[in-house]
């Protein structure tokens, strides 16, 4: 009987079973970052331990890094002592850390794989839950605590129980409009946000299949706002053309080897699942959030529910949306006056994210009255942007254009909404208070949604403002 | 290193109603800010507990009623989000010592089980009743018994659920796994020289 990627990958890596069933796991890559490790490391100082293998351990600054200065010290006391305090961990464990004087820092699901770090068939941990992402390399990737995060620095490895595998089809073409933003909406508004707990999402059909690395990147990212600890696409040959070259990329000889090696962890044609959910690509439309969570999502077109639409067991969460929102059930969620639109985070800070939405905001103006700040998720997306105009682009439009980091997608820096804010954003968390302000209030989006919010001050369905 | 079994849980208990409810709401992000855990305690659910100018809003967790309490009830899916182990610290470091909920994200479950403080599972109807009985009387006493999966509360029993693993590690004081991953380095390496990106 065949296996899916999940079940080779995991064998592959399996040490042994432990005491309480759990699997003791390799975790071939350890990505760290300045908000989860500082009390990992003073764990290993506790304990006397080191980094077991600190060439597998690669650590970045994004989380509280301000977006529109550079020097040291920064205005905020505690990010000045938390990019410190990495630096010194790293320095005294001997971990590669890619800091901001690198030219290679960002958003660390971001950086792994454009510096080749994430590769097909290996097992990856983060102290962040967004490490789901690298799955789009065919990785098993684990977003884990800082307890965890000490365990894997002095071990290489954790405890961890055996995910049930589901596959998710999403078959057909996609309209005109529809991104890979509006596919994971749509999965997590029709699973559940915690329809995949217990689950490693596994995406495929032919829209995974035509879909870019960084659109299979922008799905597994959000697979966590589902409730699915792990997302992953099998690695094709798209896979293995975006990894060709890249610095940590195996070079040569080696590199043939690892492309016949990562083939072979593909799912089997006849492998078994333990539940198989299927999507037409035809069925989804531009979407996006209206309320508290990654699920409370509608198309563009729709009308936020009301009370008496939704079953009962989701009728408090529900009002509590509406509260907070300040929405009118059942009224149009297109048209609704955006103060703020914020392009960037680690679902759509990438390459193809800015270029996508530089297209359609080409020739126009951010409408008056309207925050827009735009913040590549590395240095080197930022470079890339740099040398197409894209950041041109941008700033001409009324954008601000940042340094690299999470921004605005969780507040741990400056860049936060004000007041009850209502803010077009394509990051992956419309949580209250997510943004910084108690009352704040996010829209989950594609990138070319955002622009087509900031270009009209509303929330508006892009293949209006931009074909009309 | 063999920790303390934990097998029961007694006291008081507090809800926080809700479903989904995110680790940015137990913890917001501004408090993370820190490079240790030490005083996270005093910003647990600090939103939900205070306004913006600080004052305290009318929140079970700001009743006296409840206060000494060392258990949390609240909904499905709670501890959703983040990652952040600031969440099932700061709870922790408030003074809980267990939470009944109807569900938990998974990764917020594995960080409170290797911080000794059970998740456990009951049904919507027996959330209803556990935290009907808190309100009534919030002195009532309750009683977790992860070995017989039940809680005992005002008289009666309530069946629990709790994953197998956390059971086992709870209950022998193995819930933090680090001696027992530490115990094989030699496994482990032979594991990662089969795997050529670990050469790398």
């Amino acid at each position: 009987m065949g296996k899916t990627l999940f079940e080779k990958v995991w064998d592959a890596h399996a040490v042994r079973q432990l005491a309480n069933g759990q699997t003791q796991l390799l975790i071939g890559t350890h990505l760290i970052h300045e908000v989860t490790s500082p009390q990992a490391f003073a764990m290993l100082r506790d304990l006397g331990l080191k980094v077991k293998f600190p060439r597998r351990t690669f650590a970045t600054v994004d989380h509280i890094v301000p977006t529109d200065k550079f020097e040291e010290p920064y205005a905020d006391p505690l990010a000045d002592a938390m990019i410190k305090e990495l630096r010194k961990n790293c320095a005294q464990f001997g971990v590669t850390f890619f800091d901001r004087s690198t030219g290679r820092q960002g958003i660390v699901h971001i950086i792994g794989p454009e510096l080749g770090i994430t590769q097909p068939g290996t097992t990856i941990a983060c102290g962040d839950s967004h490490t789901s992402t690298h799955g789009a390399f065919g990785a098993i990737a684990f977003g884990i605590g800082t307890t965890q995060v000490r365990d894997v620095l002095a071990t290489q490895t954790m405890a961890i129980g055996k995910l049930k595998v589901r596959r998710i089809n999403v078959d057909g073409h996609l309209r005109p409009g529809v991104y890979a933003k509006d596919v994971i909406l749509h999965i997590i508004r029709k699973l559940g946000v915690n329809g995949g707990t217990g689950f490693a999402y596994e995406y495929g059909g032919e829209v995974f299949d035509r879909f870019s690395m960084e659109e299979r990147m922008t799905v597994c990212n959000m697979s966590i706002e589902g409730g699915a600890r792990v997302g992953y696409v099998n690695p094709d040959q798209k896979t293995f053309d975006f990894l060709n070259g890249r610095p940590y990329s195996p070079k040569g000889a080696d590199w043939n080897k690892a492309v016949e090696r990562w083939k072979s962890f593909a799912s089997d044609r006849d492998a078994t699942y333990d539940d198989v959910v299927r999507f037409k690509a035809e069925d989804i439309e531009p979407t996006v959030t209206w309320g508290i969570n990654p699920g409370q999502a509608v198309f563009v077109s729709e009308n936020i529910p009301t009370l008496a639409e939704v079953p009962e067991s989701d009728k408090a969460i529900t009002q509590e949306a509406l509260e907070h929102m300040k929405f009118e059930p059942g009224s149009p969620i297109k048209g609704k006056k955006i103060d703020v639109a914020f392009l960037g985070s680690c679902t759509n800070g990438r390459l193809s994210d800015f270029q996508e939405a530089a297209k359609f905001l080409q020739g126009h103006k951010v409408a008056p009255g309207v925050k827009a700040i735009a913040v590549p998720g590395s240095q080197v997306v930022a470079i890339l942007c740099h040398d197409l105009g894209i950041d041109k682009i941008f700033q001409e439009a009324g954008f601000e254009w940042r340094d690299a980091g999470c921004s605005m997608c969780l507040a741990m820096n400056p860049d936060k909404l004000v007041g009850d804010q209502l803010c077009a954003s394509s990051s992956n968390r419309n949580f209250k208070g997510r943004q910084g302000s108690v009352t704040g209030r996010t829209l989950l989006m594609s990138p070319v949604m955002v622009v087509a919010a900031a270009v009209t001050g509303k929330v508006a369905d892009p293949r209006e403002v931009f074909h009309s | 290193m063999s920790l303390s079994k934990i097998t029961q849980i007694t006291g008081r208990a507090v809800a926080v109603p809700g479903d989904d409810i995110d680790t940015d709401r137990i913890i917001p992000a501004r408090y993370m800010k820190c490079v240790t855990f030490d005083g996270l305690g005093e910003f647990m659910f600090y939103d939900v507990r205070f306004e913006e100018n600080g004052k305290p809003r009318a929140h079970p967790l700001n009743d006296e009623k409840y206060k000494g309490a060392t258990i949390l009830i609240s909904g499905n899916n709670f501890g959703c989000g983040s990652s952040r182990e600031h969440a099932p610290q700061a709870i922790y470091r408030y003074g809980f010592r267990a939470v009944i909920a109807e569900g938990f994200a998974e990764i917020f479950f594995g960080n409170s089980t290797t911080l000794g403080m059970p998740c456990v599972t009951v049904s919507k109807a027996d959330r209803q009743a556990l935290q009907a009985l808190v309100e009534k009387d919030p002195k009532t006493e309750l009683g977790i018994d992860l070995e017989k999966k039940s809680i005992r509360a005002g008289g009666k029993t309530f069946p629990c659920e709790i994953r197998e693993s956390a059971l086992h590690g709870l209950t022998t004081g193995h819930w933090d796994p680090i001696a027992e991953l530490l115990e094989s380095g030699k496994e482990v390496d032979a594991v990662a020289a089969r795997l050529p990106y670990m050469a790398g």
